[in-house]
């Protein structure tokens, strides 16, 4: 319906400006944490993030080499050459001065007079030189008041603090490692259940169906909450005790109504024609679901893949609730940041740097399977 | 062992014993209980065909069981019934005492809040990003990252709104965007999420965050399934832009949009881990699902956690019964 009659070209900029509004509002708040993942603690505690990303201005002060050891003769009068900043390049001067009451009293290149004949200049790669005869040249190095450019500088050394170093820092390769126990099987086996229970759903005749199918859909909004005391009372009784085993059967439960729905749904759809033809040619139900329903309804098992894996990775209460114990070798990494910003909550650099570790895997998902995703989501509210 | 190969091993024990079950189980109905050969072999088939659908349900129907409908029961019963006297029956106690507690009705009265402002909010954001991200070129790439916080976890999106409303002293450069403007506007640095009553909206932003991507997902598909020609024919009528969207597009939509809005409800009404990571319910931003939590897992108190569990439930039911009714009128 691009361009349509009546349509202002006007109305089409404002439309324009005001999607990239909001897609700026929304995307501003995640690329933060990106940036400051990346910065060091001092980045991050003397500027904002959105600083990072421009050149920072800093206040430095430096002194000219000793006069007494480096100065050069050049007929009766000394040169003391030299670079403030080590080596050519590293930085670059915007402006500089000789004294702290005019810091910037010189753009880079300019020279400064300091009476008598006596010039100082200094370029904006660093470069200085110091001129002046001998009584001039001699006792301490001349000071420069610079005010320099540094480049947006990045570093990679939050991530290895906060995935290898264990304790309160971080130890977020393990909880990754669990939280990646956790959410596999807890995306698989709601699968196979459901989409056997879905097919009979879906194409098998039997007594009382009808009323399982309503069931499904009443379970589908029952809040986890209900869940919680009963279940880990039942867990802790009957011996699974706080673990992966427990929670994966949570999280099954938990799934299981969404699964079930989202693929009798797609099931009943698929042509009449190919199942019975199958069944005429003496298939078994078993053979049906694995030949062909499963191969078919694909797109419905990956839509639901996607959700219940975005949902297991995750998931802070679950974890909490069923798989966390006292000794913490279990904990996930909802959990592990939720730690940190107790206990670290001043420091950015970790905070961040472990958000971004956990959230990364989701958005690569979320990336790679949005096709999916927005089709079981379709499927899932929509009638 | 090596963490990642123990969770591999792990993995291979849940799921094989998931296929295990349902490979085993047809064989031995098909090979052993109701063998197809032999006098019998015709019965047989006719027999293993009317218990193959409860093969295929069982486990379905006893995780459902377990870990839904049982529970329902259980936590009714648990809040009837006290701790300290071993679990007697004490009829309505649980439910008086908390409706007593002054942290109960703040719950009550945030989650009302979030259950007006947050569906509200995301559903108005994400028709305005739908109906505004079908008309241009890039709208594609526009919706996948207004889609994108759908992806991430509560508590890190806590984690990256906290970073927005980070607060500083007055006299050193502010590092959260919120405070950095207002200084940029002459103003003192405010700590957001301590403010009493408003903190409750900076914290339900980042839900509408997270909800509107789904909103516009959803209300854009309906939107593209509009009929053509009662745009065209309100155009010919002389209906200006604003006229076209909301009084012949809107109206089509309304029943995509009351799902979406129910959809949303749902999840407010158990929203938790937002509340858990930012503020845990202090400086009166307490809702029921983490007052809930703090009852059962911080104070013990399994009676007054259930009948809190029990509020979510009843809130929770119309649309329950809204829905099934939905479904079986589909379904004749």
């Amino acid at each position: 319906m691009d361009n349509i009659a009546g349509t202002k070209s006007g109305l089409i900029w404002a439309v324009h400006i005001t999607v990239a509004v909001l897609v700026a509002l929304w995307l501003f708040p995640t690329v933060g944490l990106l940036v400051s993942s990346f910065r060091t603690a001092d980045q991050i505690s003397t500027s904002g993030w959105w600083a990072a990303l421009f050149p920072a201005e800093i206040n430095e002060v430096y002194r000219a080499a000793a006069p007494d050891d480096n100065r050069i003769a050049e007929g009766d009068r000394f040169v003391v050459a030299g670079n403030v900043f080590g080596q050519a390049g590293a930085k670059e001067v915007l402006v500089w001065g000789v004294s702290s009451r005019a810091i910037d009293a010189y753009r880079a290149g300019e020279v400064a007079d300091l009476g008598d004949g006596e010039t100082i200049t200094l370029l904006a790669d660093g470069t200085y030189e110091w001129r002046g005869n001998d009584d001039q040249i001699s006792g301490r190095g001349q000071r420069m008041f610079v005010t320099a450019g540094a480049p947006p500088e990045f570093t990679t050394g939050n991530y290895s603090t906060v995935l290898f170093t264990e304790g309160s820092g971080g130890g977020m390769a393990k909880a990754f490692f669990n939280t990646l126990t956790v959410s596999i099987p807890a995306t698989i086996i709601p699968i196979l259940i459901a989409s056997f229970a879905a097919y009979a759903l879906a194409w098998m005749e039997f007594p009382g169906r009808a009323l399982l199918i309503a069931a499904v859909v009443g379970l589908l909004v029952v809040p986890l909450q209900l869940a919680l005391i009963p279940l880990l009372k039942l867990h802790l009784g009957i011996g699974i005790g706080k673990g992966y085993l427990g929670v994966w059967l949570a999280h099954t439960g938990f799934g299981l109504p969404l699964a079930i729905y989202l693929l009798r749904n797609y099931m009943v759809g698929l042509p009449r024609d190919i199942i019975e033809n199958a069944r005429v040619d003496g298939a078994t139900d078993f053979q049906i679901f694995v030949r062909i329903i499963l191969p078919l309804s694909f797109p419905a098992l990956a839509s639901f893949a996607i959700f219940q894996f975005l949902w297991t990775w995750n998931d802070l209460l679950v974890a909490l609730v069923f798989l966390i114990d006292a000794t913490g070798e279990t904990t996930v990494m909802t959990k592990q940041i939720v730690e940190l910003l107790g206990t670290r909550g001043g420091n950015w650099e970790i905070l961040a740097t472990a958000a971004f570790v956990s959230i990364a895997v989701p958005l690569l998902v979320f990336f790679v399977m949005q096709r999916y995703l927005v089709r079981g989501l379709l499927a899932g509210s929509v009638k | 062992m090596n963490p990642a190969l123990q969770g591999l091993l792990t993995i291979a024990i849940g799921v094989g014993a998931c296929v295990g079950y349902f490979y085993f189980a047809n064989q031995i109905l098909d090979k052993v209980i109701f063998p197809a050969r032999g006098p019998n072999a015709g019965r047989n088939i006719n027999r293993a065909n009317h218990i193959r659908p409860w093969l295929f349900l069982f486990p379905a129907i006893f995780a459902l069981g377990l870990y839904l409908a049982y529970p329902v029961v259980e936590t009714l019963r648990l809040s009837l019934s006290d701790r300290e006297q071993g679990g007697a029956f004490v009829g309505l106690d649980n439910y008086s005492q908390m409706m007593s507690e002054p942290k109960f009705w703040e719950a009550m009265r945030n989650n009302m809040l979030w259950l007006i402002v947050v569906p509200a909010m995301s559903t108005a954001f994400g028709l305005l990003a739908a109906q505004l991200t079908d008309r241009i070129g890039w709208g594609n790439i526009a919706k996948s990252l207004i889609f994108m916080p759908m992806a991430i976890s509560f508590v890190g999106a806590g984690v990256i709104w906290k970073l927005v409303y980070e607060t500083r002293p007055d006299d050193i450069a502010q590092i959260g965007v919120l405070n950095a403007i207002l200084a940029g506007l002459g103003g003192a640095p405010q700590t957001w999420l301590t403010i009493p009553f408003w903190n409750n909206f900076f914290l339900m932003i980042v839900l509408v965050w997270i909800q509107t991507g789904f909103a516009m997902v959803i209300l854009s598909a309906a939107l593209r399934g509009i009929p053509e020609e009662t745009v065209e024919a309100a155009i010919v009528d002389g209906a200006n832009p604003f006229q076209i969207f909301f009084k012949i597009k809107v109206p089509q939509i309304m029943p995509t949009i009351v799902v979406v809005w129910t959809t949303i409800t749902l999840t407010v009404l158990k929203i938790f881990d937002i509340v858990f990571a930012m503020t845990n319910g202090q400086w009166e931003t307490q809702v029921l699902a983490n007052y809930m939590y703090d009852k059962l897992f911080r104070a013990g108190d399994w009676g007054v956690g259930s009948a809190a569990a029990i509020i979510i439930m009843l809130l929770v039911s119309p649309i329950l019964v809204w829905n099934v009714h939905n479904a079986r009128k589909e379904m004749r």
